[in-house]
């Protein structure tokens, strides 16, 4: 018979939690020569967001010269960004609280 | 040029005069030779396990300024994060971008362009739902080459175009406005 070997349970480290709570972000910029609506078409199309959705996205875009388009794991961010890359978007992935 | 209409199953087509589909050829062809000479002259990596991998691609950004716009920075004000994601990513990017301009030329010579006959006759393209992508994003990496070698950073850059003394410009800007209403025609045929 056996038992199991008593572990000991480290403290949960706060910077995991605070990595939960404030995830990675991605952020698409504002450029001069993507159509209006070409990018409300990708926010539709890539991440599968409402017509409404993704209009007041692209006009965030457009008028405030980013905004957040999608936030979670870092990976996940790291493959939005690829794709955004893909279809001639300028984006960017950073940190939810930078 | 007459606009894309939709089709059934998510299929489109449109037709362009013989000039016009040379055009789109011609500046696609660009995209993927200026995206094959950065491919081609990447280092190859000393470590083979990387290498067989196809893993290590270039880490460092382009020099020419078309390409550090069609293959930009995933980090802004992180160079080292960015270097890491490019060495990773980017011969990928570089491959689904090529592939694009190769449907859009594909495409175009199914439709019936050839560029060595001036008396051809219209070009009819018709796209399935994969080449209407390749399309959107290629017309996409096309316009973002133009607009850089333009030196349009703004949307006002963009308009007093015409406005320059320079026969040159003033036709690549009439160029690039069209191929911005092509785009829209497809945009809004999607939609």
């Amino acid at each position: 018979m056996t038992a199991p070997t008593p572990i000991e349970i480290d403290q949960p480290d706060v910077r995991d939690v605070v990595e939960l709570e404030n995830p990675w972000v991605t952020v698409v910029w504002n450029d001069p020569v993507n159509l209006m609506s070409y990018v409300a078409y990708v926010f539709r199309n890539y991440f599968g967001y409402s017509e409404q959705k993704a209009t007041k996205l692209m006009l965030a875009v457009h008028n405030e010269g980013k905004a957040v388009v999608s936030s979670g794991r870092r990976e996940q961010m790291e493959r939005h960004v690829q794709a955004m890359h893909e279809y001639g978007l300028w984006a960017t992935l950073q940190r939810a609280d930078v | 040029m007459t606009p894309f209409k939709a089709r059934r199953r998510g299929g489109m087509t449109a037709t362009f005069d013989p000039a016009e589909a040379g055009v789109i050829a011609n500046l696609a062809g660009q995209v993927i030779e200026l995206l094959r000479d950065r491919n081609g002259a990447q280092v190859t990596d000393a470590d083979p396990l990387v290498s067989e991998l196809g893993l290590g691609g270039p880490s460092q950004p382009p020099e020419d300024p078309v390409l550090q716009r069609l293959l930009p920075d995933a980090y802004r004000d992180n160079p080292d994060d960015s270097a890491e994601f490019r060495r990773f990513t980017e011969s990928a990017l570089t491959s689904a971008k090529v592939a694009n301009a190769e449907t859009v030329l594909a495409t175009l010579v199914a439709g019936g362009l050839d560029l060595t006959d001036e008396s051809a006759t219209q070009v009819e393209i018709e796209l399935g739902p994969d080449e209407v992508q390749a399309w959107l994003r290629s017309l996409t990496d096309v316009r973002l080459s133009l607009a850089v070698r333009l030196g349009i950073e703004t949307e006002e850059d963009a308009m007093l175009l015409e406005n320059s003394s320079d026969q040159a410009l003033v036709a690549m800007g009439e160029l690039y406005d069209w191929l911005g209403y092509v785009q829209e025609t497809l945009v809004q045929a999607l939609s």
